[in-house]
């Protein structure tokens, strides 16, 4: 299904007049007009913009989570639309990670298992890879305890550390430390950026603070549903 | 993949113990009542078959006499002309002290010999064929007949079916004191060529065509029909629990189908492993349904062979063996069950936004604003209920009434409850008041189909209740009036009957004779008694129709009475006529009630009935004599003729054995009504746990705003025993509808009479006190962890980003 065609001239990922609607037939409300990007390969990438510009939606089409009304979107060599349920969630499985606002761990898993589930899903568990992950999230500790029982700041490392157990190509964050204070913020973002550029993924993170996106190679912002 | 996502789905349960049990539980309770039931009828219905494949009478047509006798030359005429038949006789008579069907066949010819084989292999046939004889019997039957010495030695056959005696034609006339008397001929499989004619050779006998079901099996369809609809209703009041516990499960897991899917696990994959996990669950489940199933089978079977030997006189054998088709059914029903219950969720989960948390309040997509629908839905359902019920008619058509009117009155409660609650809302003054009552409306769609069982279950239990206890009302009052005589006299022989009727005509009021025939009434059997003309009649036979001059008509020999039974399925009415034998046909004068008697059966005057019937028995007397010389009597009549005890029973023992087996009738029916309610309760403790989870995040906000944890806890008390207080009420006059139903509809189809229905108000408050009660404690188990959760875990609910 994917060739792995990617280089210099070939982006990881590349969205081309992406246009989305919502509502229902009659009261239309565009919600993405157009959208153009691409990122390569071991690049960060910050998507800013008001609430309700569109951010988090644009996020969840690339993650393949939902379809799009008009444009392209390519993943490597995938083009996104048209694509069967099967295949989206071969994607997202294999390529793609997520880490959302709202972390959504699963809470019958404890940590331990929750870090190594996207990875076994995936077919793609390094233990080695999992242990240093553990290690630099600061969750040894903390492996045999359930979500309910940590605190916002130890979820979202949790979040992070099962989104990149399986060293995706891509690493989607939707204001990922949006629920912490600025201080733990800092320390997760800090995190996520050294071990993303140790797995070798490229990061597409929507946020609403300057100062994270200050902290990525590039930004774009949405307003609207246009980039500005 | 399929394995780690498998894993993770399973996961849930590990977390969530209580609400495994309970869904395991509940499903294997409603599969083990089912069972349970399915187990009884299986039973029953192979004895009757092996009855009467080992009687030889399945297959094979038979000749009878319709004056109930065929004589001895009739047998050899048929013989002489080619025709292979084999003698049957058969009788009922007093082995220690015990009535039996003794039934008398030709070894030599009889086609079903498996009786003799293997285990009386060492009764030689001179032992067999020549005086004393000997007779064979089920080991249950001996233990039944006790170890009072009997002239003839009894042989241990188990082969033969339960409460009847097998053994040669000689003996039994013997014993039955019917000398060369036969009650029918089978007509053997193999005959000869060019025989002539049955209607030539014995025009006076009727041929009977092999029976496509045996006679039995179709006279106790009525029993096993109201066994299997308990066993239904049952099963569905279980399906409210595990409906209940798997939506819940859904709702739970929701947010981990949504990151499942979000790591890559494709909807189809999902959607069959949460298949493969109802399976599987529905599977164990069923397997713990089937063994508590054959326990419950085990421990009601007994009474339930009593009954049906007690009401129809069939052949149940007490132990319980197991067929593969009852496991099949049951693992069946617990997988049907189980999709059922889990074909909502799996719905849900092909809708379910993969972005968006949905709310927790829909969690059985049973809003408030469903309550309209629900409503018009159960308005329809009772009345597909009566058009069904008009349509298809019978006891079939009963059924369906009551299906109907119970699943429409299990959909009406929630809009009812909505409507009340929303009334008493308009009372309640003071903000406690007022959230209280919002709050219990909010929470009516989680605990609606807990609710539902409950309703169910407590309106069976009022509407068998108030059957049963008019049943036994009706019962006694009636046995006051068929046992109107002080003493019941059973004699040895004839000749002693004649010499014990002589003594007590000298020693008593009255001798009124118990003589009947056995005879057939549009093709059914028929006992046909004769009657002395008696005051006695007169003033207590309880007639229900009647011409003014009922008994000078059946003195004079011009008219019959016949039971209610009889009535009611032949349509046989005062002024009908009625054909007895080919020579007998006499106008219908009355109509008497004749409770626990399947048969029909027909009074005719004494004389009438001597004189159109052979070989009628005149061995049993009622003898009326003053209440306080009964006993002494009694005594002087045993030691004038040498009779046992049970020879000659007072009133009062008979009325006590009748009402023993009455209440015998109707102990599986109490039994399972027990069983039901309790699942019920079990319903709404499960309920209660499992909406627990989803029960902080409400309470929490209000303890916040001062309310003590103490003071929550018995609101959450007071809000179980206001619904379930407000179900009892609305469950009385359900239950008296469906008492109505019972007696009007399903019990004249089923056996034939109607009975009045009679009121017991207390039982209900009884009931009712019980159920509020179970209500109390099911709110208190989960409502005690408020007391003992810490500040903490309310604090969660307002820190919590989860």
């Amino acid at each position: 299904m994917m060739t792995d065609e990617i280089g210099a001239e070939n982006p990881l990922l590349r969205v081309e007049n992406v246009s989305k609607t919502y509502g229902s037939p009659g009261e239309n409300r565009p919600v993405l007009d157009g959208v153009s990007l691409d990122l390569r390969l071991g690049e960060t990438l910050a998507l800013t913009g008001e609430s309700g510009s569109g951010k988090s939606t644009l996020l969840h089409l690339v993650g393949a989570l939902d379809d799009f009304d008009a444009g392209e979107i390519r993943l490597g060599a995938t083009n996104l639309s048209g694509l069967t349920d099967r295949d989206r969630a071969a994607l997202r499985r294999t390529q793609v990670a997520m880490v959302f606002q709202q972390f959504n761990l699963i809470a019958s898993l404890t940590v331990a298992e929750n870090l190594r589930v996207h990875a076994r899903l995936a077919g793609r568990e390094d233990q080695s890879w999992l242990i240093r992950l553990t290690e630099r999230l600061g969750l040894t500790d903390l492996l045999a305890r359930y979500p309910e029982h940590l605190s916002g700041g130890q979820q979202q490392r949790v979040a992070i550390g099962r989104a990149l157990a399986m060293r995706p190509r891509l690493l989607l964050a939707d204001e990922p430390t949006g629920n912490l204070d600025e201080h733990s913020s800092a320390k997760v973002m800090d995190l996520m950026l050294e071990l993303v550029r140790d797995a070798g993924s490229a990061l597409f993170l929507v946020t609403h603070s300057n100062a994270i996106a200050d902290q990525l190679d590039r930004r774009l912002h949405l307003r609207n549903g246009h980039v500005a | 993949m399929t394995r780690i996502a498998a894993l993770v789905l399973l996961s849930h349960w590990r977390r969530q113990p209580v609400q495994l049990v309970t869904l395991i539980l509940g499903l294997a309770l409603a599969t083990g009542l089912w069972s349970a039931v399915q187990a009884i009828n299986g039973q029953a219905r192979a004895s009757y078959a092996e009855a009467a494949e080992q009687l030889g009478t399945r297959e094979l047509a038979t000749l009878v006499s319709t004056t109930g006798t065929i004589p001895l030359d009739r047998y050899v005429r048929l013989r002489r002309a080619g025709w292979q038949v084999s003698p049957v006789l058969e009788g009922r008579t007093k082995l220690g002290g015990r009535w039996v069907t003794v039934m008398g066949v030709d070894v030599l010819s009889h086609p079903t010999m498996t009786w003799l084989r293997p285990e009386t292999a060492n009764v030689t046939p001179d032992a067999i064929l020549t005086p004393p004889g000997r007779l064979f019997a089920h080991p249950a039957t001996i233990a039944e007949l006790g170890t009072v010495p009997s002239e003839v030695p009894i042989v241990q056959a188990p082969n033969v079916p339960a409460g009847i005696v097998m053994t040669d034609i000689g003996t039994a006339e013997r014993i039955l004191q019917r000398k060369n008397q036969i009650s029918r001929l089978i007509i053997l499989k193999s005959q000869p060529r060019d025989l002539p004619a049955l209607s030539d050779v014995v025009p006076d006998l009727t041929r009977i065509s092999p029976r496509p079901q045996d006679a039995i099996a179709r006279l106790t369809d009525s029993f096993h029909l109201n066994l299997t609809a308990f066993g239904l209703l049952a099963f569905a009041v279980g399906l409210f629990i595990v409906h209940g516990t798997i939506g819940l499960a859904f709702q739970q897991r929701r947010p981990m189908f949504r990151s499942l899917r979000a790591l890559g696990v494709p909807l189809a994959l999902l959607s069959r492993l949460l298949l493969a996990e109802l399976l599987g669950l529905a599977l164990i489940a069923g397997s713990v349904g089937l063994v508590l199933g054959y326990l419950v089978a085990a421990a009601l079977l007994p009474d339930v062979s009593a009954t049906l030997r007690g009401l129809y006189g069939a052949p149940v054998s007490g132990g319980l063996a197991l067929r593969p088709v009852w496991f099949v059914s049951g693992l069946g029903m617990a997988l049907f069950g189980a999709l059922v219950a889990g074909a909502q969720g799996l719905r849900n989960l092909f809708h379910l936004p993969l972005l968006v948390a949905p709310g927790q309040q829909d969690w059985l997509g049973m809003t408030l604003l469903r309550m309209p629908w629900m409503a018009a839905g159960g308005v329809m359902m009772i009345c597909a209920g009566g058009l069904g019920s008009w349509m298809i008619g019978g006891l079939l058509g009963g059924f369906v009434l009551l299906a109907g009117l119970m699943t429409g009155a299990a959909l009406l409660l929630p809009p009812t409850l909505t409507v009340l609650l929303a009334w008493a809302a308009r009372l309640g003054k003071g903000a406690i008041s007022q959230w209280f009552w919002a709050d219990l409306r909010s929470q009516l769609p989680g605990l609606s189909l807990a609710f539902m069982a409950l309703l169910l279950a407590l309106s069976t239990n009022i509407g068998v209740g108030t059957m049963v206890s008019s049943f036994r009302l009706t019962f006694v009052g009636w046995l006051d009036q068929r046992l109107a005589a002080e003493l019941y006299v059973t004699a040895r022989t004839d000749r002693q009957g004649r010499a014990v009727e002589e003594w007590l005509a000298a020693h008593s009021q009255a001798v009124l004779p118990i003589r009947y025939a056995e005879g057939s009434v549009l093709g059914q059997p028929t006992r046909i008694y004769g009657v002395v003309d008696h005051s006695t009649y007169r003033e207590f036979w309880p007639l229900i129709h009647a011409t003014p001059d009922v008994w000078q008509r059946l003195a004079d020999g011009t008219g019959a009475l016949i039971n209610e039974q009889l009535a009611r399925r032949a349509e046989l009415w005062p002024g009908d006529r009625i054909e007895l034998t080919p020579e007998l046909t006499t106008d219908v004068v009355g109509v008497y009630s004749d409770y626990g008697n399947p048969r029909g059966q027909v009074m005719i005057g004494l004389p009438t009935l001597l004189s159109n019937f052979d070989g009628v028995a005149h061995r049993q007397f009622g003898v009326r004599v003053p209440d306080q010389q009964a006993d002494a009597l009694a005594d002087r009549l045993r030691q004038q003729f040498d009779l046992p005890a049970s020879a000659v029973r007072n009133q009062a023992a008979i009325k006590a054995g009748s009402l023993a087996v009455f209440e015998k009738t109707f102990v599986v029916t109490a039994a399972l009504n027990v069983l039901t309610l309790g699942v019920a309760s079990f319903a709404i403790l499960t309920s209660l746990l499992t909406l627990w989870t989803l029960r902080l995040p409400q309470v929490a906000p209000i303890w916040a705003l001062g309310l003590t944890r103490r003071r929550l806890l018995w609101l959450e008390v007071l809000r179980s025993t206001a619904l379930a207080a407000m179900t009892v009420l609305l469950a009385i006059p359900l239950g008296l509808l469906l008492a109505w139903i019972l007696l009007a509809v399903i019990n004249v189809e089923a056996f034939g009479w109607r009975i009045p229905l009679h009121v017991f108000p207390l039982e209900w408050l009884k009931l009712g006190a019980l159920t509020v009660l179970a209500a109390v404690v099911a709110a208190i188990i989960p409502a005690r962890r408020l007391l003992a959760a810490p500040p903490s875990e309310l604090l969660k609910v307002f820190t919590n980003e989860n």
